[in-house]
């Protein structure tokens, strides 16, 4: 078992100076004067703060109201051991451990349309990863119709074992990009395979680091 | 006629529910843009679109 107290990690500014190698300077400079909520822990939503961890982005609030599921296991980034924690504690751990200087803020809540301008308020960059369509349509009217200055990236359509080249980051509006295929719905009998949940998350993350980087097409 | 995501339809003179009726959308799923701006569910019945509108009807589907 991993022990924080028994590993020597590196310091902050070493951290820093691998990611600025990595990615340049003026890019990292950028990820990490740049903060994103993601809305929803799941599939979607646990792959695409990792990536965005990973990266160095400087600040991510990630929420959820639910609790890591046994059935949760074949694509979301979570371990046996945290099955019945909360999916905002055990990914804050998770990401924690790939990224300790990131400011990781998280919480246990469900969005909807009454704390949504208050809870997205901070945030530059609002990711919707949710699974449900319904939920999708409300979080996404609602920043869009209530917060124009956000930029919104969100997904859908990824369910199955369609091809992955059918998943395609669109730029709907100004602010707005919609990664997914569009039309793989988990409710007509598909399963959620992690291959290609992943390769959603990954586009709707790549979709991010773009606005961060100010490289607004697609 | 009306460009509803990149295609031309004659639904001039519909309102946004009209036209989400035509296509057999329902409108708990979706997010309705009328030229670059957010259409609120409230307004779909009273939103009237007239030649040259450019729409795009964002479908969401289950999964995440």
């Amino acid at each position: 078992m991993w022990e924080a107290a028994d590993t020597v990690i590196p310091t902050r500014e070493e951290m820093y100076a691998a990611l600025e190698e990595r990615h340049g300077v003026e890019l990292q400079k950028k990820l990490n004067a740049a903060s994103v909520a993601i809305c929803g822990l799941g599939g979607l939503g646990s792959n695409i703060a990792i990536a965005l961890a990973r990266a160095g982005v400087g600040k991510l609030h990630i929420m959820d109201f639910d609790r890591v599921d046994i059935s949760n296991l074949n694509r979301q980034q979570y371990f046996p051991e945290q099955l019945g924690q909360f999916k905002s504690d055990a990914l804050h751990d998770t990401l924690k451990r790939i990224a300790p200087y990131c400011e990781i803020i998280s919480e246990q809540v469900k969005l909807d349309e009454e704390n949504i301008p208050t809870l997205l308020a901070e945030e530059d960059i609002i990711v919707e990863a949710f699974d449900k369509p319904d939920q999708k349509a409300m979080l996404v009217n609602c920043v869009l119709g209530n917060m124009p200055e956000k930029y919104l990236v969100s997904g859908s359509g990824m369910a199955g074992t369609a091809p992955s080249n059918m998943i395609t980051t669109k730029r709907i509006t100004k602010r707005f990009y919609l990664c997914g295929d569009g039309v793989s719905d988990v409710e007509n009998g598909m399963g959620l395979v992690a291959s290609r949940v992943l390769i959603c998350a990954a586009h709707q993350a790549h979709a991010v680091i773009r606005i961060i980087a100010e490289e607004f097409d697609v | 006629m009306v460009k509803i995501n990149g295609e031309l339809f004659d639904k001039d003179g519909k309102t946004v529910a009209e036209m989400l009726t035509d296509m057999d959308i329902s409108g708990q799923r979706v997010a309705v843009e009328l030229n670059e701006e957010i259409v609120p569910k409230a307004k779909y019945g009273e939103t009237v679109l007239k030649d040259g509108d450019k729409v795009e009807v964002v479908r969401f589907v289950g999964g995440g």
